[in-house]
């Protein structure tokens, strides 16, 4: 016993490497098998990593909700292929139809791993970053609605501007006719959004549908927002507008960010006739 | 005894936070990012083995491996090489040398500290490069970036080592 004491205690340096060496050795063998490793990870490990594991837990106690989502979302999906198969004229109500307007878009999936909706100005905050494709000034949906427009991109997270915002305007317009305004938010209540700048001719009712208009080259058209809620006229103009968001924006799990494919095109060709 | 503890702390720190926020940005020619932060395993005192010297190597390189998404590599390479140095050292130099009381790397002739600061470097960025690709079939792509990012670091280092030896 005393043996094997003294022999040890005369490698005990040997040992502390030795279990150090294997302790380092797990660390990249674990790094190698996830993509993210668990222990050893992110580039703003202070920041990102702390929110990925607030998030983790949350994530668990939405998965119910977050399926019951993806399900509606499939359903959805589905209807819009039938009716594709059978009249590709029939339009559908509440989707992201953007298969019945001819744009070129595509989507990266993320998720939301910090949420504000409380503040004057929120962010959010997604886990991908300038690594996969994003960058700032794209838009940010999920199946229900927008979310908001990408801001400052590192290589791994990125931050999104909520349309609960007070800086965001987000071009929108009515669904059943062509008249556009743009969409604000007066920070009182983080369901309810206001829409500006509507002429009179709209003649809106309560209920009516609004979707994004797609004259800026972030979101396509036909995203939806949110429907009326009340309004209020005023000297022959809309004196303000409500709308109750689709979205449950203090409950949001993933996310699409969404890329235009033809975007430096249309850039370029608009500076080129504005130098003109 | 209490200074010299100090100095190592900050030295700690102020290794990382130059690694991290300068080194690691630097891609060199596209991919080469000197590992200047294994100065520490020079700049310790070099005559001693002791547990804080294999636990801080082990730290130094675990905190690179945070910031820079590695896994664990550069905490074993490091901690590797802070374990093997007094071999190296003893096989570079004769028993007279060893017997110095102040042993330091500035004191040594330059050909005998050269091959020291090569030979762990070399270990080291070798270690940190098989574990990164992890794979045999990627061999080569292991031994240039070895070789090419040795350099950098090895020059780097006896920079510093031509200016700390100039200052005392």
């Amino acid at each position: 016993m005393q043996q094997i004491i003294s022999f040890l205690y005369k490698n005990k340096y040997f040992i502390l490497f030795l279990l150090l060496e294997s302790f380092a050795i797990f660390f990249t063998i674990q790094s190698h098998s996830y993509h993210r490793s668990k222990f050893i990870n992110s580039a703003n490990f202070v920041s990102g990593g702390l929110f990925n594991k607030i998030n983790n837990f949350k994530e668990f106690l939405l998965l119910k909700e977050e399926n019951l989502r993806l399900s509606e979302e499939n359903v959805q999906l589905k209807n819009i292929l039938n009716q594709r198969d059978k009249t590709v004229s029939q339009k559908s109500i509440k989707e992201i139809d953007t298969v019945n307007y001819n744009q070129k878009y595509s989507y990266i999936s993320a998720k939301v791993i910090n949420n504000n909706y409380r503040k004057n100005n929120n962010y959010l905050t997604i886990d991908k970053g300038s690594s996969s494709n994003i960058k700032s000034d794209l838009g940010v949906i999920n199946s229900k609605g927008i979310i908001g427009i990408t801001k400052s991109v590192s290589n791994r997270y990125a931050t999104v501007l909520s349309i609960l915002n007070v800086n965001s305007r987000i071009n929108v317009k009515l669904m059943k006719s062509d008249h556009y305004g743009s969409l604000s938010w007066n920070n009182k209540d983080y369901n309810t959004v206001q829409l500006l700048d509507l002429a009179i001719q709209a003649n809106i009712k309560i209920g009516d549908t609004i979707v994004t208009g797609g004259k800026s080259t972030i979101f396509p058209e036909g995203i939806p927002v949110g429907t009326i809620k009340d309004f209020k006229t005023k000297n022959n103009n809309y004196d303000f507008i409500n709308i109750s968001l689709f979205n449950d924006m203090s409950s949001i799990g993933f996310v699409e960010i969404i890329l235009n494919l033809d975007k430096e095109e249309i850039k370029e060709l608009e500076e080129k006739s504005s130098n003109e | 005894m209490n200074r010299e503890n100090i100095n190592i702390a900050l030295l700690f720190i102020g290794l990382i936070l130059l690694q991290i926020v300068v080194l690691n940005n630097i891609n060199f020619l596209g991919y080469i990012n000197p590992f200047y932060y294994i100065i520490f395993v020079f700049l310790y005192p070099l005559k001693k083995i002791d547990s804080s010297f294999i636990l801080l190597s082990f730290f130094l390189g675990l905190f690179i491996d945070i910031f820079s998404n590695s896994g664990g590599t550069n905490a074993a390479a490091t901690l590797f090489i802070a374990f093997i140095r007094i071999p190296v050292l003893k096989g570079i130099l004769d028993k007279r040398e060893l017997e110095y009381s102040s042993l330091s790397i500035q004191k040594l002739p330059f050909y005998k500290s050269l091959t020291f600061i090569a030979v762990l470097t070399f270990i080291h960025h070798f270690i940190v490069f098989s574990l990164e690709y992890f794979k045999w079939s990627n061999f080569k792509i292991i031994i240039t970036k070895t070789a090419l990012t040795s350099i950098f670091t090895i020059v780097l280092l006896l920079i510093s080592f031509t200016f700390i030896s100039r200052k005392r």
